[in-house]
């Protein structure tokens, strides 16, 4: 266990020393000032159409505290997936894996000390931008998500499945290859869990199911939906007969879901420990 | 260190073929080959760092595969590279902690004042220079008192400076009783610090033994003029004497040349022969290989 942590805190320590984490504060701080005049904007009176109702101030800002979450849970996402790339294949195919490999560690310790490291990297960043975010919101609007850590809860976890992921992805290919693998199944997923929507909406079940087999098979659109829930305001939203957004989601998530999804992560770990043990280095 | 028919294929190609041999405590074994003989595949397999596709290895009395078994191992890779985000010291502190070792941070800094690091260890490692890394991946090589050493190329960055002191390194494992496993293209440092040679090609072993053994005798070739019989009695007296006019070759018992060669020089002095040139002779370890890879290959 002692190794494990060792490996996650050189993780993370290679994430501060790299500048990983300035680039992404600043990058950060940019989305919060941009989103704070936003969100100032939406509670100031439109000349045209007059003031906004509560209800509808409350639905907006349902909908564009989702739009701008899903921003931070594409940077946490996309920045942990190429992040795990260079830290896994990047350090065999550079030449740094030999002399860390040929200590007495297993690499299946190796490799969960790295993941350890990367999901506090995510849910750290996760976090502290969704929660800045969140006061953003409720100094321009008044809006406080209902559920804010399980929402944040959620979007660790979407970080974590697609950095899972990219670390399976990275004991077998070159760091660069399992970065952009794993961000375009993100997108697909993303994409396929809208054309779901859309079928729900419309009534068609084959094309409903498209989304339902792309959630289970890579469950970051379906924690992402989960996480929308949880932020957004649900008696606006019922109110006002919003479906098919990919900005709302109608239901929670289910428990058995959550149960596929650790699932999920057992299996994709287990196979990346598997891979990472036998390659020759 | 011991390891028995070591195999390993990559695709079609055959790198490794039934390796076998061993390095005992206090022995200085050196792995000598053309490029592509599979020697660095070899110490990946011993390290297990590549699977064998068969083949046994035993590291300071335990089995390959138990990672245990490298706890006192120091490996100073061919492809050497270290966290460029870490200091040199920091490196050496990690390399401690995932030995398993409890090395006091003086001894730490001791080790790197000895590769010549001193006043580099607060220092991250991404402004080292070749050289410098390489120095660094000797310090890693011997930070968490290992019992075993395996050195691949250990001096293809250093000066002619850094490569004495990599010598005087080796001879100082061997005086305290470590193994050391050295991969090295420079012939001529194999032959200064080896006790033992293993030569490899085409993933085979194509020799090995004692620089004795591999290189034969040592002989001694005399220009003379007088000769007597007492002269070449005495001469017999050290070993077969081959003689073509002026020129003498005497074989020189192993061990004992520089005893036997001043005292034989004295006496034929002594008995009235004019000396005019004394060489002793041994064939080099490079002409030794090249006439095995040239047999090999023949």
């Amino acid at each position: 266990m002692s190794t494990a942590l060792t490996f996650a805190g050189l993780t993370l320590r290679e994430a501060a020393r790299r500048k990983v984490l300035r680039a992404l504060g600043l990058l950060t701080l940019a989305l919060l000032g941009l989103s704070a005049w936003g969100f100032a904007k939406l509670a100031t009176v439109d000349p045209e159409f007059g003031a906004l109702t509560s209800g509808e101030a409350r639905l907006f800002a349902s909908q564009l505290l989702n739009l701008v979450m899903f921003g931070y849970s594409l940077i946490a996402a996309l920045g942990t997936a190429f992040l795990a790339g260079p830290t896994l294949s990047g350090e065999v195919e550079s030449g740094q894996a030999l002399s860390i490999l040929a200590r007495p560690v297993r690499r299946a310790t190796v490799l969960a000390g790295k993941w350890l490291g990367l999901v506090a990297f995510g849910t750290g960043y996760v976090f502290a931008a969704g929660l800045a975010q969140f006061a953003v919101v409720y100094w321009a609007v008044g809006f406080w998500p209902p559920d804010p850590v399980v929402g944040l809860l959620l979007l660790a976890a979407q970080t974590t499945v697609l950095m899972t992921l990219a670390l399976l992805l990275a004991t077998a290919v070159s760091p660069m290859a399992s970065g952009i693998v794993a961000v375009g199944l993100f997108g697909a997923t993303w994409v396929a869990g809208v054309v779901g929507s859309v079928g729900e909406l419309i009534g068609n079940d084959g094309v409903a199911r498209v989304g339902e087999v792309s959630r289970m098979l890579l469950p970051t659109d379906g924690l992402w939906r989960g996480a929308m829930h949880a932020f957004q305001d649900t008696t606006s939203l019922a109110a006002a007969g919003f479906e098919g957004s990919p900005f709302l989601a109608i239901a929670p998530l289910s428990g058995g879901y959550l149960v596929w999804v650790a699932v999920w992560l057992v299996l994709i770990g287990g196979l990346a420990a598997l891979s990472f043990g036998r390659r020759d280095v | 260190m011991w390891c028995s028919g070591l195999r390993k294929r990559y695709g079609k190609r055959t790198a490794v073929d039934g390796v076998s041999f061993s390095v005992g405590r206090g022995e200085v074994v050196g792995l000598l080959g053309p490029n592509g003989a599979g020697k660095t595949s070899v110490i990946k397999m011993l390290l297990g760092l590549v699977r064998p596709d068969d083949g046994e290895v035993l590291l300071l009395g335990r089995p390959g595969r138990d990672p245990r078994a490298r706890e006192r191992v120091g490996y100073l890779p061919e492809l050497f590279r270290y966290q460029p985000w870490l200091t040199a010291a920091e490196v050496l502190t990690l390399h401690v902690r995932l030995s398993g070792a409890r090395v006091p941070a003086a001894e730490q800094a001791d080790v790197l004042a000895r590769v010549g690091l001193a006043a580099r260890s607060g220092d991250r490692v991404g402004g080292f220079s070749k050289g410098m890394q390489q120095r660094l991946g000797l310090a890693v090589a011997l930070v968490a008192r290992p019992e075993l050493v395996v050195l691949d190329e250990p001096t293809s960055a250093l000066d002619p400076l850094g490569r004495v002191d990599v010598r005087d390194v080796v001879l100082d494992l061997r005086e305290r009783g470590v193994a050391v496993l050295l991969n090295s293209h420079l012939i001529g440092e194999v032959e200064r610090v080896c006790d033992r040679v293993v030569i490899l090609d085409r993933g085979r072993v194509a020799a090995s033994g004692t620089l004795a053994e591999l290189l034969g005798q040592r002989e001694l070739r005399l220009r003379l003029d007088g000769l007597t019989p007492a002269a070449e009695a005495r001469m017999a007296a050290v070993g077969a004497v081959t003689r073509t006019g002026r020129e003498v070759t005497v074989a020189l018992p192993a061990g004992e040349e520089d005893a036997v060669v001043p005292a034989l020089v004295a006496d034929l002095v002594g008995l009235g022969v004019r000396v005019h040139a004394v060489e002793p002779v041994r064939i080099s370890l490079e002409e030794r290989l090249l006439g095995i890879l040239r047999e090999e290959h023949a």
